[in-house]
């Protein structure tokens, strides 16, 4: 295999490879991938292959103070997944550390230092477990041969303990503080030589964390969230609460229409308002806008609620012209034009047998069309920066995801080498793909240059962020089976429309590129002997951006309510039918199926492993009592799903009431990410996305009209309550094998849900919803 | 000038009268535990006590303030119950990012001293106006019943 690719893969490309000729935006750049036309020897994968790949010195990662404390660097962006927490215990139990003399430091944005840190795709685990023991390790034994020098005795004598280093044979100790200056004068190991402990010996890995699981007289330590008490006491600092005393306050508004532009402003009014400063208009750069800010016209002021009301008072006329066919979008005259596109067919991405035999032959031929609108992340914490100039060099302090195209944004935005530019990485009060773009973080770039460098706070307002989120992307799916006599799936035809993310930083490519296909599209892992996939054209009419677990949501919400639809055609039971779907355990090389992205991560240690998917499909249906009898108006619904290296099976049981209402009363989640670092983090994720899944299936939608956003705020964009939650949420972790490939965590869980509860509703009502949200849908 | 009480401490402001309470206690006071989330009620990221009923005060004037005593997140390590809470909060590591937290928190600290030993409807009731993006509320839930019992024990 040695060809080039054709489709679009984005790319964090240091500057020194930027290709003239493609679009360039800040230093996020969409390339393709011209180091994939290598051979397959020569491919890189996992952490290998993210830009600035890993690092593993200990030099970079961890400090041991003479007092013995142990500072842990943690260069991932922290926005509830507990990467500070979990990052560093790794780190801990690897080097012999006490946890309560352990602290973490955030790391800002250097690459080139730490390594990637792009905080998203599910990878800082997956990419960092192996580096960040390999560090610590290494420091390990730089303490043990110190102690071995001023003993004079031989390295292999000399054991670090927990804070200690053992003299073994003479019993004597010597603390990692007493230790630390000569150990810090010694060369770093060579990474061969290192000896990691084994999995008996760790004391946090794998371990629960909190004292709730301390009960019982357990005697074994246990790391709590670092980030806890902070948060529980309002001290933890997030993107807003970075104070400086001369500090400005902006809030932009911005083109309400993707693309368009200001043609005029009145200011005057604006400028009446007590506390407001300054007026003043920023430049967006167009389309495709990458993470560059969208443009249109700031109010600063002396507080944020000067700026709001300076902002009201603004009246701004908008050109539309620049944004073309955008000022027309429509999202519900989309939807009708993508499922008529969908009745013809598209770019084939699979063929296998014969389709249209299978479908001429079927005793029944199953038809289906989903929809899923846009959605916006919304995370709690709305995107805010602060920026200032000291002595000519930039400083930043942001929730974002990503730091090293924060720095490199603001660098070329400024006109600043890189090198002067400082991104301090707060808490993020949320991400979910959100914040790892820095637009807003470059708006107060520009502002602080209008202000000689004053530090100036761009605050976006709930309206701001569902109006010029990076939406999710509307997708339309139809589906086709051919079942024979028995029921069985003879063939298999789906066709997936949605605008393509590649739209944000190239000419709109109107179809999914191969990250995005990969996501559940053409991984479809079904056998069945027929099945034709095809990707006809959509394009983009706002700006389209990652929503945790991107397009794996309508893939997954598709497939696994048709397969229910299926089985419920075959007269069969859906568990059993999905089982049968599946096959017998077996791995699928991805390279087999043409899969060509695999979340990044080599195919051999990382294949489509059918097993699994039916391990987490048993696991989830038995703990909940799948079958069992339920009530009139109440029954359980299943659905399962592959990403991020993980494996997810959702069970819900849902009762919904004649007027509409819906109640979840138990979620039980099976999940395999292979091995758990913290499993009570691992379960949060779970359960976490769990609840955001209902919302996305009850009520989440942004929709448009002429080009504007119709949504304001969370009465119009709705997001789960604790009502919606389910009454009883259980999760069951399954095959914690250190042999495993490790998967991802903060997405996996989220793409199963929407379809479970569907298939629930069916379930309970007899009522097939096929158009995401289902809310209004509901009522008898 | 507007005169309030937060935490127990006075603080002459020089704002205009209908400035909310959160911009005032952010932006004027540096208090951050509070947090702005929606700005319309909607959310309750931005809750505070006001003599001890839980206010979003993202929608409240400084002026329907003044004289009355402001509670924020800052101040519950020194309450009773917003103690427990908290302690709840952590036994059963109840944050993810923990943006809504301070807001869930004073919500939560409310119910308790209304209802000391309030059930899944009451819970549902009181915590339904703060919303969580992270998909907390089953842990806060739990988290409420067992502050409860924490406060039934020292009884
Ligand atoms: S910020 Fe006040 S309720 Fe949302
Ligand atoms: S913990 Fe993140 S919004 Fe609640």
């Amino acid at each position: 295999m040695n060809r080039l690719r054709d489709d679009l893969m984005l790319a964090n490309v240091s500057r020194r490879h930027v290709l003239k000729g493609l679009a360039a935006s800040g230093a996020l750049v969409i390339a393709a991938r011209w180091d994939w036309a290598l051979a397959d020897e020569e491919a890189a994968y996992g952490a290998e292959a993210m830009p600035h790949g890993w690092v593993d010195d200990p030099n970079v990662f961890i400090r041991i103070d003479e007092d013995g404390t142990v500072t842990v660097t943690n260069h991932r962006a922290e926005m509830g997944q507990g990467i500070r927490t979990s990052l560093v215990m790794v780190a801990a139990d690897e080097l012999g550390a006490d946890w309560d003399r352990v602290r973490v430091d955030q790391a800002p944005g250097d690459e080139e230092k730490y390594g990637n840190q792009n905080t998203d795709g599910s990878r800082s685990m997956r990419h960092w477990f192996d580096p960040m023991r390999r560090a610590a390790a290494a420091a390990r034994t730089m303490l043990e041969q110190a102690a071995a020098e001023q003993w004079e005795v031989p390295v292999s004598e000399c054991r670090a303990g927990v804070h200690v280093v053992v003299h073994e044979p003479s019993g004597r100790e010597s603390g990692f503080g007493e230790l630390a200056a000569a150990a810090s004068q010694r060369a770093v190991p060579e990474r061969d030589s290192l000896s990691l402990k084994p999995r008996e010996e760790w004391r946090y890995i794998g371990q629960e964390t909190g004292p709730s699981q301390h009960a019982e007289g357990d005697e074994v330590e246990r790391p709590l969230a670092i980030d806890g008490e902070d948060i529980v006491t309002g001290t933890a600092v997030y993107g807003a609460d970075v104070h400086f005393d001369d500090m400005l306050y902006a809030v932009v508004a911005r083109p309400p229409v993707y693309g368009a532009t200001v043609a005029s402003v009145d200011d005057s009014e604006a400028m009446g308002v007590p506390g407001v400063v300054r007026v003043v208009q920023i430049e967006g750069t167009g389309q495709p806008a990458a993470f560059e800010p969208l443009g249109g016209v700031a109010v600063v002021a002396e507080n944020t609620w000067a700026a709001i009301q300076g902002r009201d008072a603004l009246s701004i006329e908008w050109d539309n012209e620049p944004a073309g066919d955008n000022a027309a979008y429509d999202s519900e005259s989309y939807r009708e034009a993508l499922e008529a596109a969908a009745e013809s067919a598209g770019k084939v991405i699979r063929d296998e047998g014969d389709i249209e035999t299978a479908l001429a032959d079927a005793e029944t031929n199953l038809t289906a069309t989903y929809y899923m609108p846009h959605m916006a992340q919304a995370p709690m914490e709305p995107p805010v920066a602060i920026v200032r100039l000291v002595d000519g060099k930039a400083e930043v302090w942001a929730p974002v995801q990503n730091p090293q195209a924060t720095r490199e944004g603001v660098a070329e935005r400024l006109g600043l080498d890189f090198a002067d530019v400082t991104v301090n990485v707060t808490l993020l009060g949320g991400g979910f793909g959100r914040k790892s773009k820095p637009d807003f973080v470059l708006e107060a770039a520009s502002l602080t240059g209008e202000f000689d460098g004053r530090p100036v706070r761009v605050q976006w307002t709930r309206e701001d962020d569902l109006h010029h989120a990076y939406f999710h992307a509307v997708s339309v799916d139809r589906l086709e089976a051919a079942l024979d006599s028995e029921g069985r799936a003879q063939g298999w035809r789906h066709r997936t429309l949605s605008p393509s993310i590649g739209s944000l930083f190239a000419p709109d490519p109107e179809h999914k590129g191969d990250f995005e296909l990969g996501m559940g599209f053409n991984t479809m892992p079904f056998d069945i002997p027929a099945i034709r996939l095809e990707n006809p054209e959509a394009s983009a009419h706002v700006r389209i951006g990652w929503f945790r677990s991107v397009y794996n949501l309508p893939h997954a919400y598709a497939i696994q309510s048709f397969a229910a639809e299926m089985a419920a055609q075959a007269g069969r039971d859906h568990r059993d039918y999905l089982l049968e779907l599946l096959g017998p355990a077996r791995r699928i090389d991805p390279r087999e199926i043409d899969e060509r992205w695999n979340y990044g991560e080599n195919p051999e240690r990382y294949p489509i492993d059918i097993g699994r998917m039916r391990a987490v499909i048993e696991k989830a249906t038995e703990e909940a009592g799948w079958g069992r009898e339920l009530p009139e108006g109440r029954g359980l619904g299943l659905a399962f799903h592959h990403s991020f290296a993980s494996y997810t099976a959702v069970v819900l049981d849902v009762e919904v009431e004649d007027d509409g209402n819906l109640i979840v009363h138990n979620a039980d989640m099976a999940f395999d990410c292979g091995p758990q670092v913290n499993p009570e983090r691992i379960r949060a994720q779970l359960e976490g996305s769990c609840v955001m899944g209902i919302g996305i299936a009850l009520h989440s939608e942004i929709t448009a009209s002429e080009g504007k956003i119709e949504q304001n705020n969370f009465h119009q964009f709705e997001i789960p309550r604790m009502p919606h939650a389910p009454r009883a949420m259980r999760v069951h972790l399954i095959n914690d094998d250190p042999d495993v490939a490790m998967g991802g965590v903060g997405e996996p869980g989220l793409p199963p849900v929407a379809p479970a509860l569907c298939n629930a509703v069916y379930a309970a009502t007899g009522k097939r919803i096929r158009r995401l949200p289902i809310a209004d849908q509901l009522a008898s | 000038m507007v005169t309030l009480t937060i935490n127990g401490q006075e603080h002459e402001l020089d704002v205009p009268d209908q400035m909310p309470l959160l911009w005032a206690i952010r932006d004027v006071v540096q208090l951050t535990g509070t947090k702005f989330g929606c700005g319309m009620s909607l959310c309750g990221a931005c809750t505070v006590h006001l003599d001890g009923e839980a206010i979003r005060s993202c929608v409240t004037p400084v002026s329907q303030a003044e004289g009355k005593s402001v509670t924020t997140i800052e101040a519950m390590s020194d309450d009773e119950v917003g103690r427990r809470v908290q302690q709840a909060w952590l036994d059963l590591g109840v944050a993810q990012c923990g943006y809504c937290q301070g807001g869930q928190i004073m919500s939560a600290t409310a119910l308790l001293k209304e209802h000391e030993t309030p059930d899944d409807e009451q819970i549902m009731d009181a915590m339904g106006g703060n919303l969580c993006r992270c998909g907390t509320y089953n842990r806060i839930r739990q988290a409420i019943h067992r502050a409860a019992e924490q406060g039934e024990d020292q009884a």
